[in-house]
């Protein structure tokens, strides 16, 4: 394997990190006019994410700055092109952690339902946009011969790709409910679960069809970079079992089966890339491959070191920090702030 | 407006802004660590509410550092495509070393401090604040090595029209980062102390409800404070000397030196005519420029002119002369300020040591609204040194023209900066209002409820 493929799966794999992690907090954040009733729920569940949501939200980061410095015309392409799509997920996210910080320093009502609706506003619109940028990614866009993208902002908006955002958004609000009816307890546990069974339909039909849009249209299957063969049916199974331990009231199994769907349903995607990073829907040859994309072979190698000294120490810190809030918050948590 | 112009004015509001709240962080974090240690130490109440209330303040400052980093992250992206691909095999680099290493840590071990308070034993509770404080900084020696790239390119080869590694240790050990990071670290400290001297005099000249937690962090910001500021001056000072040897156009520009001099002659104030390079009115102390150049009386300092001609024959025609009269204040405010913010804490030092604190002694107020004066300091110096890199973007490598996003129209760049513009503003105003209301009442903080051995089954700070 050489280090551009190397690169390629590591990226795929700090974007399936994020998916899965700040998945379920984006869940939880669009769940939040839903399920809380009063204040005090509202705390409890902002809680449950509390101490996570920074972290999660560093994959993202990483993401970026991995694909800076591993493919830096991936990086400049991408978001040069999908600018005001970006920018709006930039105030999505930036007007979202605020809010967490700052909707319990004050006790005004007004006050608090304006940093709530910035929480619900900044989870379900990065849900949505990151959806549509996958799905373009799928899809091709315009990208000329000097690797700049030519469309605008609403060549973005085509119809399968906002059926690839609505996709993220049930998927990510049943994970999100899921992790909700997993570290809660009492009526809003209860509420939560019912909210899981609720979505657990659209989470299955609209990713369903956007799988089966993608391999039947002219930009899809045809254009395969790898047949991803099983893996998107381990994503649809995994989806089937989520169901199967909701109604069997396993939160930890359907936890486990909802995040396994969208590792598998990621790595789809990044499969049907390669070798490509971005497609090209002026010419195959102006797309960008993990080759005509790439840095320096001496820069992949410098980072591939480093990369991998580090990402397992991030992994197992991360993980400890979930370890030390593992329990179900109660009503009878001392709730920080 | 041009596209370029644009972009310049957008990564100047995000980045000015973004640092407006990163050098607390740098600090603050460093000095409650320490607070918290000495809770550990001591098991003395009165530090464990210092750690809670300057923590608290920590918190919403942090917030905003953190929102306003994920812009940074991106922007390259956006605005400067042309650049970020000429450099991405070297400034991508640091970048992902630094959310890799820097943020991760940071991220994780805040959100555990933050609701850890009971889950942790109290060492290990403390350790947390030290690595949010390591992670912190070392954030930022990340990032400057990025930085320094840009004002001294080493480490790279040019192939196929881009600057592509060859050496990833001259990388990191840049010669610029060991002026710039220990100044940039130092001024963080000194910033944390004066925001403590400040809302400590604050409390200390109204009541004497917190007096003894008051008291003690003034004397902590005081010690910790003088050291920070006679660091930063002489960091300060190693930079201007670094900067001579390379990049000696941005000294001249912010000496208003037109004209090569031996021994140079510092300006004390200049009124210049820019267009026509020369002084309508100078007041200059003979030799001084020399001294802080080369350390001794003589030497000599080259002047705009000198400069301009022999980039011309170097690097082609054109214009090399950053706007003079920007780089000359700014570097006088820093400077300034740093004056000032010496004989302060110096002050502040004798009060600490000397009489109570609570007698009100005379110019305790003044502290209060010492509190910018590092804000504004920084912001100064990051100015000099990016500004007065002018016309290059990468130092002798690549000039601002041309390194923006050919695909970005002036109308997409003039949205995007309206709305960072006005949604920072808002937020601006939020951060501080909740600041102000925490600072002045420490009761907010949890520091009251977990006194008293009645705590109620839920509190809800804040409420
Ligand atoms: C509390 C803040 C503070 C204070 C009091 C000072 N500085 Fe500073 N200075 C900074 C905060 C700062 C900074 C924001 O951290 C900068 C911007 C970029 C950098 O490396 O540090 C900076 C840059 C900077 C540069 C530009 C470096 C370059 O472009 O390569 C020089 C020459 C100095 N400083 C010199 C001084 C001197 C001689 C001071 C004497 C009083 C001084 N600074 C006080
Ligand atoms: C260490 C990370 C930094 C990097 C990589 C960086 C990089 C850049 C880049 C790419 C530009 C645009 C090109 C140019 O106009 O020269 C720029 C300009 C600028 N930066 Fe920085 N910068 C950094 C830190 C900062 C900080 C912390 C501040 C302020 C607090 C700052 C202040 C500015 C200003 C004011 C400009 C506009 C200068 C102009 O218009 O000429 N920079 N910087
Ligand atoms: C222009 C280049 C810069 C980029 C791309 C950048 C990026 C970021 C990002 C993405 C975050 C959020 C991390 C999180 O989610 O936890 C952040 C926060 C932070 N950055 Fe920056 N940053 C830049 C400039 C700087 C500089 C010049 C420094 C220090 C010298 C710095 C120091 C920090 C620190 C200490 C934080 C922690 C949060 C806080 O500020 O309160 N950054 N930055």
């Amino acid at each position: 394997m050489d280090l551009n493929i190397l690169w390629f799966v590591l990226i795929a794999v700090l974007y399936i990190g994020f998916f899965v992690l700040e998945g379920f907090d984006f869940g939880v954040g669009i769940l939040l006019p839903f399920l809380g009733k009063d204040d005090k729920n509202r705390r409890l569940i902002i809680n449950t994410i509390g101490p996570h949501w920074d972290g999660n939200e560093v994959w993202l980061l990483t993401a970026g700055g991995a694909t800076f410095a591993a493919f830096p015309h991936w990086y400049a392409t991408f978001f040069s092109g999908f600018y005001l799509a970006l920018f709006l997920l930039l105030l999505a996210l930036i007007i979202r952690g605020v809010a967490f910080e700052f909707r319990s320093k004050d006790d005004h009502p007004k006050w608090r339902a304006l940093w709530d609706w910035c929480i619900f506003i900044g989870s379900f619109l990065p849900a949505l946009l990151l959806g549509v940028a996958f799905a373009n990614l799928l899809r091709g866009v315009p990208i000329d011969d000097s690797m700049n993208y030519v469309g605008g902002f609403w060549n973005l908006l085509n119809p399968y790709a906002l059926v690839g955002g609505l996709s993220s958004v049930a998927l990510f609000t049943l994970h999100g409910a899921v992790y909700l009816s997993l570290k809660t307890s009492d009526d809003l546990m209860a509420r939560s679960r019912k909210v899981a069974n609720q979505l657990w339909l659209p989470a299955v039909i609209l990713p369903g069809i956007f799988f089966v849009w993608t391999y039947f249209s002219p930009q899809g299957y045809a254009r395969l970079g790898i047949d991803p063969g099983m893996i998107p049916l381990v994503a649809g199974a995994a989806m089937l079992l989520s169901g199967y331990f909701l109604r069997k009231k396993q939160e930890g199994w359907a936890f486990g089966m909802t995040a396994v769907s969208i590792i598998f349903a990621v790595a789809t995607i990044f499969l049907m890339l390669f070798p490509r990073v971005m497609v090209s829907s002026l010419s195959e040859t102006f797309s960008l491959t993990i080759y005509n994309a790439s840095s320096s072979p001496y820069t992949l190698k410098v980072m591939s070191i480093i990369a991998i000294t580090l990402v397992p120490i991030v992994l197992v810190y991360q993980g400890w920090s979930y370890w030390v809030f593992r329990q179900r918050l109660t009503h009878q948590s001392e709730l920080e702030y | 407006m041009d596209v370029t112009i644009l972009a310049r004015l957008q990564f100047a509001v995000t980045t000015i802004y973004h640092f407006f709240f990163v050098p607390l962080t740098l600090g603050l974090s460093v000095l409650v660590a320490i607070m918290e240690t000495l809770y550990v130490r001591t098991n003395k109440d009165v530090y464990r509410k210092m750690t809670k209330f300057w923590g608290k303040l920590f918190i919403i400052n942090f917030a905003m550092g953190v929102v306003t980093g994920i812009v940074q992250e991106f922007q390259f992206g956006m605005n400067w495509s042309e650049y970020s691909r000429f450099v991405g095999d070297i400034f991508g680099a640091p970048l992902a070393i630094e959310a890799l290493a820097a943020f991760f840590l940071e991220s994780t071990f805040l959100g555990i401090w933050i609701f850890g308070w009971d889950k942790l034993s109290k060492k290990q509770h403390a350790s947390a604040m030290w690595l949010v404080a390591f992670a912190s900084n070392l954030s930022a020696l990340w990032i400057l090595i990025a930085n320094s790239f840009m004002q001294q390119p080493v480490g790279y080869v040019l192939n196929n029209g881009r600057a592509e590694m060859t050496d990833f240790f001259a990388v990191i050990l840049n010669p610029n980062i060991w002026t710039q990071f220990p100044h940039v670290f130092i001024s963080g400290l000194a910033t944390g102390s004066f925001f403590i001297l400040g809302i400590s005099a604050y409390h200390l000249l109204r009541d004497k409800k917190f007096a003894d937690m008051f008291t003690r962090s003034f004397q902590i910001a005081a010690a910790i404070g003088i050291i920070a500021t006679i660091g930063v001056i002489m960091t300060g000072h190693s930079q201007a000397q670094h900067m001579v040897q390379t990049q000696p156009m941005k000294m001249a520009a912010a000496e208003a030196l037109w004209e090569s001099e031996d021994p140079a002659a510092m300006s004390l104030l200049t009124i210049g005519n820019e267009k026509e390079r020369r002084d309508v009115f100078a007041i200059r102390i003979p030799s001084a420029l020399s001294l802080l150049a080369y350390d001794q009386l003589t030497g000599e300092v080259r002047g705009i002119n000198d400069l301009q001609a022999e980039y011309e024959q170097t690097y082609g025609p054109g214009d090399y002369v950053p706007p003079v009269a920007i780089s000359y204040w700014s570097f006088r405010l820093m400077v300034g300020i740093g004056t000032l913010m010496l004989i302060a804490v110096g002050y502040a030092l004798l009060l600490a040591m000397g009489e109570q604190l609570e007698e009100k002694p005379r110019f305790m107020k003044a502290f209060v609204w010492f509190i910018p004066l590092p804000f504004i300091a920084i912001s100064s110096g990051w100015i000099l040194t990016e500004v007065g890199r002018f016309p290059w973007i990468v130092f002798g490598l690549m000039k601002i023209d041309g390194a923006t996003s050919p695909n970005v129209t002036p109308g997409m760049l003039l949205t995007t900066l309206i709305g960072f513009t006005l949604v920072y503003g808002v937020l601006m105003v939020a951060d501080i209002y909740l600041l102000l209301k925490y600072a002045k009442n420490p009761e907010f903080t949890d520091i009251v409820e977990m006194e008293s051995s009645a705590a109620p089954a839920v509190s809800i700070v804040g409420e």
